[in-house]
């Protein structure tokens, strides 16, 4: 079977701030992560090809240094990586993003499954996973938390809803969007991290996409920012400190303060 | 302090420290309150190739050495002495077979130690056999094709959760230290049962149990290396051994160091932090030397047992004395920093303390450490005179 993972390198949540002249992400010093939720459709791919056998791709769209969560993600058992990276991809929204991921995708040599995390950390819109579907015209299945059975003809799997879940089946190829439940992704390995080092990474530009280029970036992006700002802090705060028990000890009081 | 590891060793360090912070950590408490074996930990200890550091690569390990696992270990030993107890026996049990066993054995077992399918444990201690192994009263004798073991040994670590025992049981009582051989005994082995887990003062996550031998019978090709050769195995495998010990007392003393900085730091009394006080900043500054002075003693030693198989005795005694007596020091430092909060459960350095006694007693209390330095000098200098 032939999986691809699509994944994203994202800021680290732990270190987010926003610049508050403005109003954007303040990206310089913090550290870059793998999408968490893409962790999860990187686990869920290696344990298919644990169990089916196979291979697992992945495929990154960003600067240069997206490179390290493709290393990354070989560390965690993937065995191929693609960066696709080029000028004229940067500024893309999610309507670009699909256009230029599904370019890539069909340049592989064929695949059976393609999966996603069910959103990013930054963004914050989970359309990528859903549009690069309908780009590739294979069916999907978004917040899936388990993998009942797979074969290269069909899935069945079990989708999450907000009170419970579905028992859903698809025919293959087709993508998948998962949510954390659905495992836990593994620590990196000392094998997968020497072959990590050495691996030899694909790049993919946009001459060798064939790309529209108007398609592509800021230019091929009709999602319009018309303003960006931090919501207006709700009431009164104020931070609690010391040890854990002065802590308890302060809120017990404050509480007490308001019922009284 | 900078000690130049190669990339591939700064590698091992970085996988063990996110084992050690991600799963470790978390859960040490727990199962030391529970006195729970940690079979997930060591799951993603096996997936992470862990266990194979110190196998050959013909046998699907990493062909490391002595230095690799130290340096596994003393992460895991910042984390959990019980739990890195546990990989280390496993270790521990393997090594006879690494050392002495045929090239049939090795084939056998080396593979499923690599994997994490199965675990070792090393069976010496009896009732009336711990620094004098000479009072060894399990027996092995042969009959027809099997050996037949009686005998029942004591405080066996990765007992009842270990499925390869490597047992060291007397061949031929008339000829004393000669007289004793090394075997291996599997978990599913006719006439092996176990006694109940033992309850410990410290190092809870790890099981201990009694190995029952009553009429068990082994295939004669169990015999680890040759007839007789049992107790020089014991040192060997121990010599090879005692620097991972050392290395959980260096992570160890690390993690109370840490605890009682970051305390220091935020406790406050007479309206500034504590760590303000020369009182408390004389003591931080001694547990800081002595773990890095053992840091650097262990890693020496491992790496010397690496290069100088034939003279490993030393070394390995000296690192495994110094770095445990620092574990224990430093652990009972770091309670007094941390004083009444250091010796409520909610607080890591109780446990650090419970758990760094072991380090002075297990494989060779440290006494008996003393008494082979002292041994090796006085045939250094008998040889250099």
């Amino acid at each position: 079977m032939k999986i691809v993972v699509c994944i994203k390198q994202v800021p680290d949540a732990k270190d987010v701030r926003l610049d508050p002249k403005t109003n954007t992400l303040a990206r310089e010093g913090v550290a870059s992560i793998m999408n968490p939720y893409d962790r999860h459709a990187l686990e869920a791919g290696v344990c298919l090809k644990e169990q089916y056998g196979g291979t697992v791709t992945v495929l990154t769209m960003g600067p240069p240094q997206a490179e390290e969560v493709l290393r990354d993600a070989v560390a965690c058992g993937a065995d191929e990586a693609i960066l696709v990276s080029d000028r004229a991809f940067a500024g893309a929204d999610t309507w670009a993003t699909t256009y230029t991921l599904a370019k890539a995708i069909e340049k592989l040599d064929g695949y059976d499954l393609v999966l996603c995390g069910k959103q990013a950390i930054d963004g914050d819109t989970a359309q990528v996973g859903p549009g690069l579907a309908q780009r590739l015209n294979i069916p999907y299945i978004t917040y899936a938390r388990k993998i009942n059975e797979c074969t290269r003809e069909v899935i069945r799997l079990e989708r999450m809803t907000d009170d419970g879940y579905d028992e859903v089946e698809m025919d293959l190829p087709a993508l998948l969007t998962v949510v954390k439940e659905i495992n836990e992704p593994r620590i990196p390995s000392l094998k997968g991290k020497m072959k990590a080092k050495k691996l030899q990474i694909t790049t993919y530009t946009a001459a060798d996409l064939k790309a529209d280029p108007n398609c592509l970036g800021l230019k091929g992006s009709p999602t319009q920012v018309a303003r960006v700002f931090s919501p207006e802090m709700r009431g009164d705060r104020s931070m609690i400190t010391g040890t854990v028990a002065e802590q308890v000890e302060q809120l017990f009081e404050k509480l007490e303060d308001c019922l009284s | 302090m900078d000690y130049f590891l190669t990339e591939e060793q700064q590698m091992i360090v970085d996988v063990a420290r996110q084992i050690t912070d991600e799963l470790i950590i978390p859960q040490r408490a727990e199962l030391d309150e529970k006195e729970e074996f940690p079979h997930e930990i060591l799951g993603a200890i096996a997936q992470a190739d862990l266990f194979g550091l110190y196998v050959p690569e013909k046998y699907g390990g990493y062909g490391g050495g002595c230095f690799e696992i130290v340096l596994a270990l003393e992460q895991f030993g910042r984390g959990c002495v019980g739990v890195a107890t546990s990989y280390a026996a496993s270790a521990l049990g393997i090594y006879p077979v690494l050392l002495s066993g045929s090239e049939e054995m090795k084939d056998k077992y080396l593979p499923e130690i690599v994997s994490g399918t199965k675990r070792a444990a090393f069976a010496l201690t009896e009732a009336n056999a711990g620094s004098d192994a000479s009072g060894i009263q399990t027996t092995a004798v042969l009959d027809g094709d099997e050996w037949v073991l009686n005998g029942t040994k004591q405080w066996i670590t990765n007992g009842g959760e270990a499925q390869i025992y490597t047992v060291v049981a007397i061949t031929d009582k008339s000829k004393g230290a000669r007289g004793a051989s090394m075997f291996v005994v599997e978990d599913t082995d006719p006439g092996f049962s176990y006694g109940p887990k033992e309850k410990k003062l410290g190092i809870r996550a790890s099981a201990t149990r009694e190995l029952v031998f009553k009429d068990c019978r082994i295939p004669k090709d169990r015999l680890v290396g040759r007839k007789g050769m049992g107790f020089i195995m014991v040192m060997k495998t121990l010599d090879l051994s005692r620097p991972g010990i050392a290395a959980l007392g260096v992570g160890l003393g690390q993690a109370a160091l840490d605890e009682a900085v970051v305390y220091a730091k935020q406790r406050v009394q007479f309206g500034r932090p504590i760590i303000s006080f020369q009182a408390v900043q004389h003591m931080l500054a001694d547990m800081a030397i002595e773990v890095e002075a053992s840091r650097a003693l262990v890693y020496n030693a491992a790496k010397h047992i690496a290069a100088h198989p034939e003279s490993m005795s030393k070394a390995s005694s000296m690192c495994k004395v110094f770095a445990t007596d620092m574990a224990m020091k430093v652990a009972t430092d770091a309670v007094q920093v941390l004083a009444g909060y250091g010796y409520m459960r909610e607080y890591p350095v109780e446990k650090m303390m419970r758990d760094a006694k072991i380090l002075q007693i297990y494989e060779g209390t440290n006494q008996i450490q003393r008494n082979v330095i002292g041994q090796e000098l006085n045939k250094e200098y008998t040889r250099n005179s």
